[in-house]
């Protein structure tokens, strides 16, 4: 297997483990958000209590989990991997820089974006993900849908939420087309709706995830 | 109609690759605005050499846009604001009188600053001839026809090959990563039946040397591409990408 460590540790062996890894935490995305987007049911929370239940509980859901855990570690590894490679290849670096004439802002800054978004994961992870598995203070009184309510009752956690969803859409905009350009998949019958798919995903993606905390805090939704 | 331009300059001046460069400023008066930058530089030159001063080192040869010599970074930007051109087709009309221009050499590990704006770029000569040889008899030409090759893929092979190897996807790249150099050269051959017997060990070689001489990973910005005077396509990274990792599970 040593011609395969050889391939994957390639400048272009390490872009493809970024592209397949974000794939998978795009795929994941849709679930994460689906389920989520269950509270705009206004049922005070019934089918994304029911919902959460079952993803709890399931065994290939609890499966998938470790492999969901798995494919986010692999993805910040080889993203800091790559970010220390690129960092060495200009070491002196240009007076001027007009990047803007060439590319887009976001396209340039994924490892920024990628550090924004882990920042703002490790604080959601600590809010819920820590608080349903890890203690026991989940409740039949106390769902996680309440947990929700709580959490989201400050305006600092709303705002962090909100600038998290908004990495999360750039870093989305940029990474989603790029994958499949660095899976090999350009070509001119489906590159335009491959970009054009991205880019619905991922403002899709960010709007409903940034409406969440917001709904809450406002209460639009009991 | 011909104008003139006073202008400054601001010009990385470095003797040599061991030595730290630093910039040096320039004023130049009576600029035709219908002269080439690279005009441009030679009338300073002339100048420095009559007070007795060191010319800027910079390369250039055919000066009309075809060997790819004219490596300068100028004001942000590789071959300088225009898309499309390298800077000998880069006229002094593009700029404004009373401007500050800033030139600079690539700027990449693996292209060495010799001296001034001149850079070694002998880095993609090596990931050329790790591409090794291509299997055609070297006899009489055959005749035509005798290996048909439908339309549409000559162009796009003769697109790829029309990399003069400049570098600037290179000075573009946040990474300074030469995949479009490598994938151009790659898909040029890969294109043809001629190329299509050594593709997978032409694929693993090329990318091996890049990465060995120190070259970035693909961000997929799109910079390079922008930037490229022959209108280089990303599409060849694809298939540089798609090249490399069918290699990896077919070649022996």
């Amino acid at each position: 297997m040593a011609w395969l460590a050889k391939s994957l540790n390639s400048s272009l062996g390490k872009k493809l483990l970024m592209a397949i890894t974000g794939l998978f935490l795009i795929s994941f995305l849709v679930i994460h958000c689906g389920l989520n987007a269950t509270i705009f049911l206004n049922d005070g929370g019934k089918a994304f209590n029911e919902g959460a239940e079952f993803m709890a509980h399931n065994p290939i859901i609890r499966t998938m989990e470790i492999v969901l855990f798995g494919g986010l570690l692999l993805h910040i590894f080889d993203g800091l991997r790559l970010w220390l490679d690129n960092k060495k290849k200009r070491p002196v670096a240009y007076a001027v820089v007009d990047g803007a004439a060439n590319s887009k802002w976001y396209s340039r800054s994924m490892g920024l974006l990628g550090t924004l978004l882990l920042l703002f994961l490790i604080i959601h992870l600590k809010h819920f993900w820590y608080f349903s598995r890890l203690t026991n203070n989940l409740t039949e009184t106390h769902t996680l849908y309440n947990e929700m309510q709580v959490v989201f009752t400050s305006p600092i956690v709303v705002a962090i939420y909100v600038l998290g969803c908004i990495s999360l859409g750039y870093h989305l905009l940029h990474g989603f087309q790029s994958a499949f350009q660095t899976l090999g998949w350009n070509h001119p019958k489906y590159t335009p709706t491959i970009k054009a798919i991205g880019a619905i995903y991922s403002i899709i993606i960010a709007a409903a995830f940034a409406a969440m905390p917001i709904a809450f805090y406002f209460n639009l939704i009991q | 109609m011909e104008g003139h331009l006073n202008l400054t300059l601001k010009i990385w001046r470095q003797k040599n690759a061991n030595v730290a460069g630093k910039f040096e400023t320039y004023q130049v008066s009576g600029i035709s605005t219908d002269m080439s930058f690279l005009e441009m530089i030679d009338v300073l030159n002339n100048r420095l050499i009559e007070v007795g001063d060191d010319p800027v080192a910079f390369d250039h040869d055919c000066r009309e846009g075809i060997c790819g010599m004219c490596s300068m970074y100028i004001n942000g930007r590789p071959h300088g604001p225009n898309r499309g051109v390298t800077t000998c087709q880069l006229h002094m009309r593009s700029f404004q009188d009373g401007e500050t221009i800033t030139v600079e050499p690539w700027r990449a590990s693996a292209f060495p600053v010799i001296k001034d704006l001149v850079v070694n770029r002998s880095a993609f000569d090596r990931i050329i001839a790790a591409g090794g040889f291509v299997s055609v008899n070297t006899g009489n030409a055959q005749d035509a026809n005798n290996l048909p090759i439908p339309k549409d893929d000559a162009d796009e092979a003769f697109a790829a090959a029309a990399c003069i190897g400049c570098g600037a996807c290179v000075a573009a790249c946040k990474n300074a990563s030469a995949m479009l150099f490598t994938s151009a050269k790659i898909s040029q051959l890969a294109l043809l039946p001629q190329g299509k017997v050594e593709a997978a060990k032409r694929a693993e070689a090329m990318v091996a040397q890049m990465d060995e001489e120190g070259f970035g990973a693909c961000s997929n910005t799109g910079a390079c591409e922008a930037e490229c005077p022959k209108g280089i396509s990303l599409e060849n990274i694809a298939r540089m990408n798609r090249e490399y990792f069918s290699a990896t599970f077919s070649s022996k």
